[in-house]
């Protein structure tokens, strides 16, 4: 089933929560909606769902408009950012409860609860009750208990955002296999930019109500489209400067090419990531002189706070083991290069 | 998950919850608990004993002829009527405003919420004298009610009006916290998968608020018995017909027939003694229903 949203717009108290929003997605996509807090994109997918009302727009849901549909006839599944299992209801009655509500039949019933308690592998576990299950379990109830009702499309609200790094990590995973197992349209909120990118096909990233890019997570990562993607995903180094002479920027000891369309003294900021820093303990080409001044681990990279002369500073990113092999350390003296960047006119 | 860790590490150190620098010196913990003890056993039981003592003053025999002489089995059951017709109306007030208050935002909110305690804050006196200004014959609503024949005050209607008042608050004020605290995220899951209005109101909201509706129902129910100053403005204290028990207590104790008076003084302590009981189990069930999960998966452990 595709979900398809046209002109959509919310605003509580003047404030634009959605404005605007246009998107149409697949049968059997994975798609992630990607955005700070407060950005609108619980508010898109709780209207999408049918427990926000829009101010103006429509929703067609297999190309049926459901703008105003009641939650049943929308027939999709919703998962809470905070689980929201019933408390007074062992696990056995959260997952049937979508099908008790339609008055399916006790056999039927068993049988789905105990397939969807197999498939969330928690099966044993349905006379627990919410409170005596780990963060993660809930949470796969809570997926069990939204697909029960057999929905076209599966919604996620920050669907693992409570829970700690390591169970996030499965629980990615398993949403992931899931994913390939039903195949089902499913969209999923999130802050976390890593998330996004591991899990899904396709990102919108939504910043004050609107979506600023729509494209898949190398499109995003490499390509940003505005200045908010290009510091909001990923780690960006970024310096204003204004252009030089017709098709040049220069920051320092820096030169840039840039659109030769833009006019001189036009004011831009330049963005770069610190892993697009080349760098090297002797010169190479085209490199400038730096004093690397901090370090920094990071885990599978190592990052430094370079010095550049005229108080100015960049960092730059390298992978542990050519870092280690380079053998660099604070107060180095070393060449960089910045091999790819995006320029922004402000 | 920093929350549950938190609450544990607080509770794997035994000295965390009492630390011994706030320890008071013995003396003054034992001076501080006489006195408590010495409070409760002068004006709590020595006069719980004296209703008692004073109703058996003539004998089992006469106790129970007191209670079971007329008017004061008619006593008993108008208090009943009154109380049952009051649990039930602000029951279902209670649930209606705080449904209304903790899951929607509207104009005259906060107006609402400062109304619903006014009854707290007015004397019982003037609350039936509101009903005798109203409904009365001098009042405003009362030619035309004589002209329907219909009787408010001094009748069993303005009784029941009045309890009605004074108790207004309890289930509300219990159950809005609750509901606020609670939230609405899962009524929004039941709706999702489907449910309808009520489905959800049974199933999903009833059950998690049902302890603190019990413990209002509790407290208005105590407070609609116990009711005196209202009930006595409306009620005109008609033998056999308009007499609470409270009422019906004080016209005995006025007519010098004390042993009467505090046997059935003593049905409404052993009421009183009833509902303490009572609230305290429902007030357990309560607690341990309001435990965050982290709490109660600690508790178990523990």
């Amino acid at each position: 089933m595709s979900i398809e949203v046209r002109g959509l717009t919310k605003h509580f108290n003047g404030f634009k929560a959605v404005h605007n929003v246009s998107a149409k997605l697949e049968t059997g996509s994975l798609t992630a909606l990607l955005g700070p807090s407060g950005s609108g994109k619980s508010t898109l997918l709780r209207m999408i769902a049918g427990l926000e009302v829009p101010d103006a727009g429509e929703i067609h849901l297999t190309g049926r408009e459901a703008t105003y549909a009641s939650a049943k006839e929308r027939n999709v599944g919703f998962v809470f950012q905070h689980y929201a299992l019933f408390k007074h209801m062992n696990v056995f009655e959260n997952i049937a409860f979508g099908l008790r509500v339609r008055k399916q039949g006790e056999k039927e019933i068993q049988d789905r609860v105990f397939e969807l308690l197999n498939l969330i592998q928690l099966t044993g576990y349905e006379k627990r009750y919410p409170s005596q299950l780990s963060g993660g379990q809930r949470q796969r109830v809570a997926v069990a208990r939204a697909l029960a009702p057999r929905p076209e499309v599966l919604l996620l609200d920050e669907p693992f955002g409570a829970l700690d790094a390591k169970v996030r990590e499965e629980l990615r995973e398993w949403i992931l296999r899931l994913h390939e197992e039903t195949n089902m349209t499913t969209l999923f909120v999130t802050h976390d930019q890593q998330e996004a990118m591991e899990v899904a096909g396709r990102i919108l990233i939504m910043n004050h109500g609107e979506i600023e890019q729509d494209g898949t997570p190398i499109e995003i990562f490499d390509k940003p489209a505005t200045h908010f993607i290009a510091q909001f995903v990923g780690e960006s180094n970024f310096i204003d400067t204004e252009v030089s002479e017709k098709g040049l920027a220069v920051w320092g000891p820096f030169r840039f090419s840039v659109n030769p369309g833009l006019p001189v003294k036009q004011k831009i900021r330049i963005y770069f990531r610190p892993n697009d820093v080349y760098m090297t303990a002797q010169f190479e080409t085209l490199q400038v002189r730096a004093k690397i001044a901090k370090t920094r681990f990071k885990g599978t990279a190592i990052e430094y706070k370079l010095d550049i002369g005229e108080d100015k500073h960049i960092s730059a990113q390298v992978p542990k083991g050519v870092a280690l092999a380079s053998g660099f350390k604070e107060g180095q003296e070393v060449y960089a290069a910045i091999t790819a960047f995006h320029v922004f006119p402000i | 998950m920093t929350k549950e860790t938190l609450i544990i590490s607080v509770k794997g150190n035994p000295l965390a919850g009492q630390a011994q620098a706030l320890t008071e010196p013995r003396w003054v913990r034992w001076t501080l608990i006489t006195v408590a003890l010495l409070f409760i056993a002068l004006f709590l039981l020595v006069p719980l004993a004296e209703v008692f003592a004073s109703a058996l003053d003539k004998g089992i025999g006469y106790y129970f002829d007191a209670i079971r002489e007329p008017d004061a089995l008619s006593a008993v059951k108008l208090t009943l009527i009154a109380a049952f017709f009051s649990v039930v109306f602000n029951s279902a007030f209670g649930l209606a405003s705080a449904w209304a208050i903790a899951k929607f935002n509207f104009p005259g909110k906060n107006l609402l919420i400062t109304l619903i305690d006014l009854p707290f804050t007015v004397s019982p006196v003037v609350s039936g004298l509101i009903y005798v200004l109203l409904f009365g014959l001098q009042g405003l609503l009362g030619p035309w009610l004589q002209a329907h024949n219909l009787h408010v005050i001094f009748a069993l209607p303005g009784i029941v009006l009045a309890t009605i008042f004074v108790t207004f608050p309890f289930i509300s004020r219990e159950l809005i916290p609750l509901m606020q605290e609670q939230g609405s995220e899962e009524e929004e899951a039941a709706m999702v998968l489907g449910a309808g209005g009520w489905q959800i109101f049974w199933k999903v909201t009833l059950p998690n608020i049902q302890w603190g509706l019990l413990y209002g129902v509790i407290l208005c129910n105590a407070r609609a018995m116990g009711e005196f100053g209202a009930v006595s403005v409306v009620s005109g204290h008609i033998r056999g017909l308009t007499n609470t028990l409270p009422l019906h207590v004080e016209i005995l104790y006025n007519e010098y027939n004390f042993t009467a008076a505090f046997a059935v003084a003593s049905l409404l302590t052993f009421l009183a003694v009833l509902t303490l009981i009572a609230k305290t189990v429902v007030g357990m069930k309560y607690e341990k229903s309001r435990q965050t999960p982290a709490a109660r998966l600690e508790s178990e452990t523990a």
